[in-house]
C-alpha cells in the first residue's frame, strides 16, 4: 500500500494542497457565502440578523429607499472609485521615475535603493497615517515650516486647513501604497535588455521616442501588477479616510464598517460589501484581460 | 540594464519621492523626544526623570497596555507565520510539480484573496464566527465563562488564511527555475524521498521559503483591517491599540514605540543581509 502511495503523484499533489484548500474554504468561501446569505436578510431590533430573502438592502444601495429616492450610497460608491483612480494614477506617476532610477543605478547599489523604499513599510500602517496627521494638522509640521518661510520673507501667513480633508485622504492613500507600485515596476524595468536601448539608438530613435516605444511598453506587466496592488486595497480601506478625512470623507469601506459596528445593521453592511467585491472583481478582471495578467504580483 | 549616467530630471524626481517617503518617518522619530505631552507642536527636547531625553522610551516600558499589545502582536505574527509558511510551501510544491484533479480550481482560489478587498474578507470571517459561535454556544448551553468568543485564536486563524497565498506566490517563483534532475540524481544514488527532500529540495528552496515567511510576518504585523473585525477582548494588537488612541490623545510614547520598531527591523534585516553576503 505504501508503494502505491509512492507512485501515485496525483494523490501526493492533492495531499500537499489539501491544508490550503481547507483553510481557503473555511475562511474565504464559506464566509463569502454567509455574507451573501446575510445580505438577503433583515436586521432585528437588537442588531441581530433575520434570515429571509429580500432584495431590500440592494435596492437601498441603488437609491430606492422606502422613503423615496436617495443617491447617498451611489455617491459613496462613485467617490470611492474616483479616489482609487486618482490614487492609482498619482502613484504610477511617482513610482515610475524612482523605479527607473533604481533600475539604471549601478548593480551593487540597487539593493540599497530598494531597501530604502521598504523601510517606511516596516513602521505600522496606522502609525504612518498618524505621522501624516502630525504633518498636516493646523499647527502641524507643514504649516509651521511654511509659516517660518513666510516669516523670513516678511509675508503674512494664515495656516492652511490641510487636515481633515479629502486632499489629506488622497495624500495618505498615495503614501501607503506607493511602495507596492515601485517594486513591481522596478522588477519589469530591471529585466529590459540593454541591447534594446542600443538597438533603438542605432536606429536613430531619440531618448524620448526610446522611452515611449521601448521602456513604457516593456514596463507594462509591472504597472498592471502595481495597479492591482494599489487599487484593490484603496477601494476597500476605511482607516485612511477615517483618520485623515475626519468624518467628512465616507468611502465604501467606512459604510461597511459603520453598518457592522455602529449602525448594527449587518444585512445592509453585507450587501454593501458584496457590491464592493463585485466591483473590484469586475474591474480587475477587465483590467487583466485588457493588459495581460500581472505576473509581477509575486515581486511585490 | 546598463549603468549609464542618468538624466538629472530622473535623479531629481527620485530624490523628491524619497523625501516624500521619509518625511513622516523623520517626523515620527523627532517627535519621540518632544517635551509636550499632547504632541501637537514640538516644544523642545524632553529632559525629565532619570531617562532624560529618552523619557518617553522609559514611559513606554512602564505602560502595560503597550506591552500587552506588543506581546499579542508578536505572538499572532509568529504563530501565523509558522503555519502559513508550512501550508503555503506545500501548496507551492503541489502546484508547481504535481498534476492532480482540481489543480486549476485550487490555483484560482489561491489568487482570489489577493484581489479581494481586505474588508470583504474581514467582515465575511466576522459573520461566520459570530453566527457559528452563537449557534455552538446556545446548542451546548455553555456557561458564560466558557463560551466561544473572538480573540487571539480567531485573529491567528484569519492571519494564516490571508498569508498563505503570498507565501505560495513567493515560493513558486523560486521553484520556477528548479532543476528536477538534481532530485533524480539523489534518488539514483540511493537516497529515499525523505532524504532527498531534506538534503536536496529543502536547501534549494530555503531562500524562497524564508522570503515567503518574512513577507507573511510583515503582513501580519502590519495588518489592521482583518484584525479589527476578528479581534476580541484580550487580543488587542498594536495597530488596534494605536487606532483607539487616535480618537483620544496620542502621547509621544507611540512615537518612541515606532522608533524602536524601525531600529529593531533595521538590525534584523542588517544581520540577515550580512549572513547572505557571507555565503
Amino acid at each position: 500500500m505504501f508503494q502505491r502511495f509512492r507512485e501515485n503523484r496525483g494523490l501526493q499533489g492533492f495531499l500537499l494542497i489539501l491544508p490550503t484548500l481547507i483553510v481557503m474554504i473555511a475562511l474565504l468561501v464559506i464566509p463569502l457565502i454567509m455574507t451573501v446569505i446575510t445580505s438577503f436578510g433583515q436586521r432585528n431590533a437588537d442588531g441581530g440578523v433575520i434570515y429571509t430573502f429580500t432584495l431590500e438592502n440592494y435596492w437601498r444601495l441603488a437609491g430606492f429607499t422606502p422613503e423615496g429616492w436617495d443617491d447617498l450610497y451611489l455617491r459613496i460608491l462613485l467617490r470611492s472609485l474616483w479616489l482609487a483612480l486618482q490614487t492609482t494614477i498619482i502613484v504610477i506617476l511617482m513610482a515610475f521615475p524612482l523605479a527607473y532610477f533604481i533600475a539604471r543605478a549601478p548593480e551593487r547599489r540597487r539593493n540599497f535603493y530598494l531597501f530604502l523604499v521598504l523601510i517606511p513599510l516596516w513602521t505600522n500602517f496606522v502609525i504612518r497615517i498618524y505621522a501624516w496627521v502630525m504633518i498636516l494638522r493646523g499647527q502641524g509640521v507643514l504649516n509651521s515650516t511654511l509659516g517660518m518661510f513666510a516669516g523670513m520673507l516678511n509675508l503674512p501667513f494664515q495656516p492652511f486647513d490641510f487636515y481633515p480633508s479629502q486632499g489629506a485622504v488622497l495624500i495618505g492613500m498615495v503614501y501607503e501604497f506607493l511602495p507596492f507600485m515601485i517594486l513591481p515596476i522596478y522588477t519589469s524595468l530591471e529585466k529590459i535588455e540593454p541591447n534594446l536601448y542600443e538597438a533603438a539608438a542605432d536606429l536613430y530613435a531619440n531618448p524620448v521616442r526610446t522611452f515611449f516605444r521601448v521602456t513604457v511598453p516593456l514596463s507594462m506587466p509591472g504597472v498592471v501588477a502595481g495597479t492591482i496592488l494599489t487599487f484593490v486595497p484603496v477601494i476597500g480601506t476605511f482607516v485612511v479616510s477615517d483618520i485623515l478625512g475626519g468624518r467628512q470623507v465616507i468611502l465604501v469601506g467606512n459604510l461597511v464598517q459603520n453598518q457592522f459596528l455602529s449602525a448594527r445593521n449587518p444585512p445592509f453592511g453585507s450587501a454593501a460589501s458584496i457590491i464592493l467585491l463585485l466591483f473590484t472583481l469586475a474591474l480587475t478582471l477587465y483590467y487583466t484581460r485588457r493588459f495581460g495578467l500581472g505576473e509581477e504580483i509575486a515581486a511585490g | 540594464m546598463s549603468a549609464r549616467r542618468q538624466s538629472p530630471w530622473v535623479v531629481l524626481s527620485a530624490i523628491l519621492v524619497y523625501i516624500f517617503l521619509y518625511a513622516p518617518i523623520v517626523v515620527l522619530i523627532v517627535f519621540s523626544f518632544n517635551s509636550s505631552r499632547t504632541n501637537v507642536v514640538f516644544e523642545g527636547v524632553v529632559n525629565q526623570g532619570p531617562c532624560g531625553p529618552f523619557f518617553w522610551y522609559c514611559e513606554l516600558f512602564k505602560n502595560d497596555d503597550v506591552m500587552d499589545a506588543t506581546r499579542n502582536t508578536l505572538t499572532i505574527a509568529l504563530t501565523s507565520t509558522f503555519f502559513s509558511t508550512i501550508i503555503g510551501t506545500m501548496a507551492a510544491l503541489a502546484l508547481q510539480r504535481y498534476n492532480f484533479r482540481g489543480r486549476n480550481a485550487s490555483e484560482t482560489m489561491l489568487y482570489f484573496p489577493i484581489v479581494t478587498p481586505e474588508i470583504v474578507m474581514g467582515i465575511g470571517i466576522l459573520v461566520l464566527f459570530s453566527a457559528s459561535f452563537g449557534w455552538i454556544n446556545s446548542l451546548l448551553a455553555l456557561a458564560p465563562d466558557r463560551r466561544l468568543t473572538m480573540g487571539m485564536g480567531t485573529v491567528i486563524v484569519s492571519h494564516i488564511a490571508f498569508s498563505i497565498p503570498f507565501v505560495t506566490l513567493v515560493v513558486r517563483a523560486r521553484l520556477h527555475g528548479f532543476d528536477n534532475r538534481l532530485e533524480e540524481a539523489a534518488m539514483d544514488l540511493g537516497a529515499n524521498e525523505l532524504t532527498t527532500f531534506r538534503k536536496v529540495t529543502l536547501p534549494l528552496i530555503a531562500p524562497g521559503v524564508l522570503a515567503g515567511a518574512m513577507l507573511a510576518f510583515t503582513l501580519s504585523l502590519d495588518d489592521f483591517i482583518i484584525t479589527f473585525f476578528t479581534t476580541g477582548p484580550g487580543a488587542t494588537t498594536l495597530p488596534i491599540y494605536v487606532y483607539g488612541l487616535l480618537r483620544r490623545i496620542v502621547t509621544p510614547e507611540v512615537n518612541a514605540l515606532s522608533t524602536i520598531w524601525i531600529l529593531v527591523v533595521l538590525i534584523v534585516v542588517g544581520i540577515s543581509q550580512w549572513f547572505q553576503n557571507r555565503e
